[in-house]
């Protein structure tokens, strides 16, 4: 262990990998992107401009645009690592690879870290931002710049994960660091604690995001906007923040204990001094079970809007998919046991957390129908979110029947730790959570940027994502049954080889589809005029962010939205479609905008600097972090106004042009 | 805020309200955070690795103490908001500097009772049980002094700015706060000490 100095801690040159050229070269191209990137940026004179309108902009959508490039951008940084896991996998059999053990340990960990963490998460938080709002008729959340802080806390932690690559290592013990593997006797590295002061970090984020999101929907919904009245995906963005408001302490508590153990010589997780390793189990998973259904949920509700709205139809049973939501929501903490069967809780423990597992496949088959019986008797349109969406009740009900066999404790006792059960979980996030993300970017697009993604190119993005999926995990059930367990680096069962070797050709084929997405967004971008979309409701939408223009204005409504159904922009469409008139002027009122604040990105500047500072030992700098934080808040808290008026005639100026381009558009329709 | 633009606005609650709710959310998020460690005592409550438990050190005399000193700061900190209120800013800063008084005194309390048990050899490093207490215990103390830190501050706003709205729902945020630590002081104490001494 290098010795700790007063000034630069644990830090030292020997933290930067020389002797192991991956990490060196994997950093040097990120550094280039980003060098690269910061270039153009200052040659096209945009800094100005990013920050005032980006950087510091507590806007509820902007938020929630950063926050889904933020997660696009991990997501090709863990792709990298589950493309390298696959090749290693398919060279091992008898032989090295080209991953050295310490090197691959350090990739499942990062590969799974991220993928929850840093992708999942921020992608369903980012629509989460962008569309709740707008769905139920408010101006912003409730807490706009506590919004932008939650936002800059888990770029933070992203930030952290990326420094182990270049500066010290990653932890080498899986995404959820079991101890006593954990403990520092077993991983004196830094590398545990990258993961622990990302996390927690981002996790303050979450926690902020979760509360924020609670409130907003139960306090700021437009007039008539009753909780029965809620689109969908507000109902699973409610039940979601519900969620991570009661599961992100535990997470938070959990890797608290892990630190003291860590940092201070408690015994939480240790073997010695009756420290009680199987308490981090239960710690960890009572968050840890709770958290894919924070990450499901939103997507169910992203499937619910796309199906209705391009089946042209209401939802099919609503009431019921409310239900469903909220059973989830509640079921989903009472299951967490599921995840060790095997670590000795004894037979009627797992019997119990067994049918309660296998319960929650009742609400969720509750769901799959109702969606079903929405596409029944509708006019479907096949666009590229509808394909997601079948795409995802193909896979997801697959990945779930392997679950509930996973969830009966003597088969459990069979494949537990196997391939069969990494195939298992991919199998419902990539096919639940992951097709559902992308489904609600291509739908939700065109209101964000006011022009469509290009359809063939997604098209051809879902065939070879889906045939990559299945490619690459049907293998990985196989494997499991041949008894592979996971985080193998090498192997020499010659029946195992031939089935990784197809599982590699699944990765090449998602990356297939990976390379169509960027060549999407980037002929979108490039063709941006003749994909534009004047109307602001470009699939003939039922909720009410397709009533106002794409991209919304800042305030997003001029005047409230009066809400008296379900699916309030289709009743009001059907209202003025029966009248044949042009809905009225509305008069106009003066209303209130928060202001910009820097203290999101501040306040994440000193967090960086406080974690980074922790993680090498560096007291002083730590400290700095913490004061830094504490005065941005109180500058923040020192400001006299918080908000700029816009009056009603600068509303009525803004509105009015806006609302004549509305119109224009969607005239053709109105008369047809 | 303009009465107008919140009339014909919407029927969303006004900022009053969402703030005092987030602040409520917040707070059941802490408490299940404390939740946490509670639940970790009493796995490791027995698990003293042949060092002292809880009968051998707790001074239930100080503890005692501790708690008058906390639920007093919780009826000054009451009072203090009744003043806010009130606008009577003399009255104001008075109870929140008994607040703060009897908050530092809670703290240098818990300090003793801390530096004893290191003095003689019953860190939280000694066993499980000891790792558990200290970080319970440590945790609600961490929270007092983050109080502390937030009531002086709001003392020094109160008086650069006055009693202005937006202040007046962060000193309603601050009592919740400060309020609710009593009441995971009084879990603690039950749990910790109470049952802990006679157990």
């Amino acid at each position: 262990m290098p010795a700790v100095d007063a000034f630069w801690g644990k830090l030292s040159w020997a933290a930067i990998p020389i002797d192991s050229p991956l990490p060196i070269m994997a950093s040097l191209v990120v550094a280039a992107a980003i060098v690269g990137v910061l270039a153009w940026v200052a040659i096209k004179g945009l800094f100005p401009y990013l920050w005032r309108e980006w950087i510091t902009s507590v806007d509820h959508k902007r938020v929630g645009v950063m926050y889904v490039v933020l997660a696009l951008v991990m997501l090709l940084r863990g792709f990298a690592d589950a493309v390298m896991m696959r090749t290693q996998q398919a060279m091992a059999f008898n032989a090295p690879g080209y991953l050295p053990p310490a090197h691959y340990d350090q990739i499942f960990s990062s590969h799974g870290t991220i993928m929850i963490f840093f992708v999942a998460m921020p992608f369903v938080i980012g629509l989460m931002n962008f569309v709740v709002p707008l769905q139920i008729g408010a101006r912003d959340v409730a807490f706009p710049t506590l919004n932008s802080v939650s936002f800059w806390l888990t770029a933070t932690g992203a930030l952290l994960v990326n420094i182990s690559l270049f500066v010290g290592e990653f932890a080498r013990t899986g995404w959820i660091v079991y101890p006593p593997l954990s403990e520092l006797a077993y991983s004196p590295g830094v590398g545990v604690d990258y993961y622990l002061w990302s996390l927690q970090i981002a996790g303050v984020g979450t926690l902020l995001t979760g509360v924020n999101f609670v409130t907003t929907i139960l306090k700021s919904r437009a007039p008539g906007m009753d909780l029965m009245r809620m689109p969908m995906f507000c109902w699973t963005a409610l039940a979601s923040s519900l969620l991570i408001v009661a599961a992100f302490p535990v997470l938070t508590a959990t890797l608290a204990m892990l630190i003291l153990d860590r940092y201070l010589g408690f015994h939480f997780f240790t073997n010695e001094a009756g420290g009680n390793v199987m308490m981090f189990m239960n710690l960890i998973w009572a968050w840890g079970h709770p958290e894919v259904y924070i990450l499901i949920l939103p997507a169910f509700g992203i499937f619910s809007e796309v199906i209705a709205t391009f089946s042209s139809k209401g939802l099919f049973g609503y009431r019921s998919m409310v239900v469903a939501t909220m059973a989830i929501c509640v079921l989903s903490f009472s299951v967490w046991l599921h995840h060790f069967f095997t670590m000795g809780a004894g037979a009627n423990v797992n019997a119990v957390f067994g049918i309660l597992s296998t319960i929650i496949a009742v609400p969720t088959g509750v769901k799959v129908f109702n969606w079903l019986f929405t596409i029944y008797g509708g006019r479907v349109r096949y666009t590229v979110p509808v394909l997601w969406s079948i795409g995802f009740m193909i896979t997801f009900v697959i990945g779930g029947m392997t679950g509930v066999l996973l969830a009966l404790p003597p088969v459990d006792f069979v494949l537990h730790n196997s391939l069969f059960l990494v195939a298992h979980f991919h199998n419902v996030i990539i096919g639940g959570v992951v097709f559902g993300l992308f489904a609600g970017y291509t739908y939700w697009f065109p209101k964000a940027f006011g022009f469509r993604l290009h359809e063939g190119l997604g098209k051809a993005a879902f065939w070879f994502w889906t045939a990559g999926f299945y490619l690459a995990f049907m293998p990985l059930y196989v494997l499991g049954f041949l008894g592979m367990t996971r985080r193998m680096q090498q192997y020499d069962v010659p029946a195992w080889h031939p089935w990784l070797i197809a599982a590699a050709a699944g990765a090449a084929l998602i990356a297939v589809g990976v390379g169509f997405q960027v060549a999407q967004l980037y002929y979108s971008i490039r063709h941006r005029e003749s994909l534009r979309d004047a109307s602001g409701d470009p699939w003939n939408g039922r909720t009410l962010e397709w009533s106002t223009s794409s991209p919304p204005p800042s305030y997003n409504f001029a005047v409230p939205p009066a809400v008296t159904a379900l699916d309030a922009f289709w009743a009001d469409k059907q209202a003025a479609l029966a009248h044949a008139t042009e809905p009225p002027t509305p008069d106009y009122v003066a209303l209130e905008l928060p202001r910009n604040s820097a203290t999101g990105v501040t306040c994440a500047f000193f967090a960086s600097l406080m974690g980074f500072a922790l993680i090498w030992h560096i007291w002083w700098l730590a400290a700095l972090g913490v004061v830094g934080a504490f005065v941005t808040f109180v500058i923040f808290a020192w400001r006299d106004h918080a908000e700029v008026e816009l009056s009603a005639d600068e509303v009525a100026r803004r509105d009015l042009p806006d609302r004549a381009a509305r119109l224009r558009a969607t005239a053709p329709r109105l008369v047809s | 805020m303009n009465a107008a633009v919140s009339a014909a606005g919407s029927a969303s609650a006004s900022k009053r309200i969402a703030v005092g709710y987030g602040f409520w959310i917040f707070l059941l998020s802490d408490i299940v955070m404390f939740s946490c460690f509670f639940a970790s005592y009493a796995v490791l409550v027995h698990a003293t690795a042949g060092g002292p438990n809880g009968r051998t050190f707790f001074d239930l005399d100080r503890v005692g103490l501790e708690t008058a000193c906390l639920l007093l700061s919780s009826f000054t900190c009451g009072l203090a908001f009744v003043a806010s209120s009130k606008r009577r800013a003399l009255l104001f800063h008075a109870a929140m500097t008994v607040t703060l008084l009897l908050g530092a005194t809670f703290l240098a309390l818990e300090g003793v009772e801390f530096a004893s048990l290191v003095a003689r050899d019953a860190g939280p490093t000694h066993s499980a049980f000891l790792s558990a207490f200290f970080a319970l215990v440590g945790c609600h103390g961490i929270h007092v002094s983050i109080g502390l830190l937030w009531l002086m501050t709001m003392m020094a706003q109160v008086y650069a700015k006055g009693f202005r709205d937006d202040i007046l729902r962060r000193l309603l945020c601050f009592n919740l706060f400060w309020h609710a630590l009593d009441i995971i002081w009084v879990a603690l104490f039950t749990v910790v000490y109470l049952i802990g001494d006679t157990a």
